[in-house]
């Protein structure tokens, strides 16, 4: 603004010298606002990642090793044989077994059952926002509650679905007692509570669809089965696999709902749904036994890992076979249109 | 709004068999809490009646009043626990993550990529990984029994931060920024007036998804705080383990404590399904 005017002499010179010293310290101060603004406000979540996450997770394998004394409060370094003895553990076998069955049962049907739902609020209804509230409200039901709850209507003696089943003239199912039955009464309410959350992120796929890919095979002559099946299917497939890749995760930590199964919280009698997560709190929180759940904590981690991969893995694989198979259909559907219909 | 789309051409609306079926999902969704109400509004020999009556009784009030004043469940103590560790909660995450997410998205310093990378991959991490030295470091602190020790590790998330710098990158104009710059805006105040501002609808969502999220944990809270001051999932625990027997009690419980939520989803419901829409197409 002012160093336009040429100087004309000394007396000048020092004053526009001056202005700017007093600038470079006001643009320096802007300088180190620029430069460490960012550090400063990305420092909280670090922070707290590091005593609560980071801290913890090599804490975690530090105790592992170690044979700890709740009383002192420290620990013994033992190597391996925490993780040696929960190998050994049938307890541990049943817990991993119960883990899969249990998911299984929940992601399996959920995932077909979502997608359905899904595909019917992505016509065109009346009312939208309540359909989609509607399926939605379970998910805000705490798990512990669900769990209350079902595990009443799966009752052995006088539970409803039981009743039912008389009234029906079947025989009553042991939903607490045999191993299947007790796996899928507790997967009905990961179903419950997670059907209506996963069919809305599978909604909002369906509706980024180009419409046009329907309407060109509407023209083929292609009814609303085959639409679903060869154009909706293949082009919601990435985030199908994102969805069961977090169902994944989260089946494999499962513990609210089979902890509140029965009054006991340990897994049933004969630990028929024991699943990891409860035997890593039984053995923290039961036999106080630190050292040996701190081993439990990284081989569950360590199954999550490995299933997180295979899951990357096959979703590199079907997202390339999904491109393919969108160009094929896009292509088909230009064939379609270009031939008049069939 | 959106008004273009259909899943049968030239028919606008669906047809009564969607509807129909829709109705049914629906029903399946609200059933058990008409179930909880039928059973917690009965007596304790009304369940064992094999004769079952799908009309409530008239003892809920009753029931639910037992629950509540029962000493061994600190109803009260439970439900304001459950308020401010969620609402802390959902704040300081709302707060930490929009500054964190401000920064990566809009910002320009060293590292920044690589540590968005450590952001994601600590969403990777499960809880149970740090449940054991958060317990002896919380026990050693003498933090044990008070939610403090439950609010610490949720002050901030990763995926809080991913998904403001995921909203902010789209939907904060970088020139605004820099001309907010040129008028001599710090940026602090940069922050607070645009980043917080243009952020308001992901942040709504973000605190909603953190407080049912926190109101419903229950792992962590069952490890570290004890009977005399739980959240409201620990005193359901311990309505079953007082009452286990007595299932109109343990369902009129069950559903007072999850009333609270109930009001939260009717008033903010809305915002919650477009937000989990919204952030699934990014996903």
């Amino acid at each position: 603004m002012s160093t336009t005017s040429a100087p004309q002499d000394g007396g000048s010179q020092g004053a526009v010298r001056q202005r700017q010293t007093k600038l470079t310290w006001r643009q320096r101060r802007g300088q180190w606002d620029v430069k460490y603004s960012p550090y400063l406000y990305i420092a909280p979540f670090f922070i707290v990642f590091g005593i609560t996450g980071l801290f913890p997770i090599l804490y975690t394998a530090y105790i592992s090793l170690q044979d700890w004394d709740l009383v002192r409060n420290t620990g013994e370094f033992i190597g391996f044989d925490q993780f040696a003895w929960v190998l050994q553990d049938r307890e541990f076998w049943i817990a991993l077994r119960n883990t899969f069955s249990i998911f299984l049962l929940s992601s399996v049907p959920q995932l077909v059952a979502a997608t359905f739902i899904a595909a019917m609020l992505d016509a065109n209804l009346r009312a939208k926002t309540f359909w989609r509230m509607g399926v939605l409200l379970p998910y805000v039901v705490a798990p512990v509650a669900v769990a209350l709850i079902f595990s009443n209507m799966f009752g052995d003696k006088f539970g409803l679905i039981n009743t039912v089943l008389g009234d029906l003239g079947i025989d009553p199912i042991l939903w607490h007692t045999d191993i299947i039955p007790s796996h899928f009464a507790i997967a009905t309410m990961v179903n419950f509570r997670w059907t209506g959350y996963n069919a809305l992120i599978l909604l909002a796929a369906m509706q980024a669809i180009p419409r046009d890919l329907y309407e060109a095979a509407a023209i083929d002559g292609a009814r609303t089965v085959r639409r679903f099946f060869s154009i909706t299917i293949p082009q919601i497939r990435p985030t199908m696999i994102f969805v069961i890749i977090t169902a994944t995760i989260g089946g494999l930590q499962i513990f609210d709902e089979p902890r509140m199964y029965d009054a006991f919280g340990l897994g049933g009698a004969n630990r028929q749904w024991l699943t990891i997560t409860m035997y890593l709190y039984n053995t923290g929180w039961g036999d106080f036994n630190f050292g040996r759940a701190a081993a439990v904590a990284w081989l569950l981690f360590l199954i999550i890992i490995s299933i997180t991969l295979l899951n990357n893995f096959l979703t590199r694989k079907f997202v390339a076979d999904d491109a393919t198979a969108v160009k094929k259909v896009k292509k088909q559907a230009l064939k379609g249109s270009a031939k008049g219909g069939k | 709004m959106a008004r273009r789309r259909r899943t049968s051409i030239g028919t606008g609306r669906p047809s009564p068999y969607v509807y129909a079926m829709l109705a049914v999902v629906l029903i399946a969704a609200m059933f058990p809490f008409y179930w909880s109400f039928l059973i917690g509004s009965g007596d304790q020999s009304s369940i064992y009646d094999q004769n079952l009556s799908w009309w409530p009784g008239g003892n809920f009030l009753a029931n639910a009043s037992e629950v509540i004043n029962n000493d061994a469940v600190k109803f009260w103590k439970a439900l304001s626990n459950s308020i401010i560790v969620s609402t802390v909660t959902a704040a300081s995450t709302v707060l930490l993550s929009t500054l964190a997410g401000f920064a990566f998205a809009k910002l320009r310093f060293k590292g920044s990529g690589p540590l968005l990378v450590a952001v994601i991959a600590t969403m990777a991490v499960p809880v149970q990984l740090g449940v054991v030295p958060l317990y002896i470091a919380m026990s050693k602190l003498g933090w044990t029994g008070n939610i403090g020790a439950v609010i610490l590790p949720a002050l901030v998330t990763a995926f809080g931060v991913f998904w403001m710098t995921q909203y902010l990158s789209q939907s904060l104009p970088t020139e605004l920024i820099e001309a907010a710059r040129v008028d001599g805006c710090s940026m602090l105040r940069t922050f607070w007036h645009l980043g917080l501002t243009s952020a308001r609808p992901a942040a709504a969502m973000l605190a909603l998804f953190t407080f049912v999220t926190t109101w419903n944990n229950f792992l962590w809270p069952l490890i570290v705080l004890d009977p005399q001051s739980p959240t409201l999932p620990l005193a359901l625990s311990l309505l079953q383990a007082n009452y286990f027997v007595d299932y109109s009690l343990v369902l009129a419980g069950v559903l007072i404590a999850t009333v609270p939520l109930l009001l939260l989803f009717i008033f903010a419901g809305r915002q919650l399904v477009s937000g989990i829409m919204q952030g699934a197409v990014k996903g």
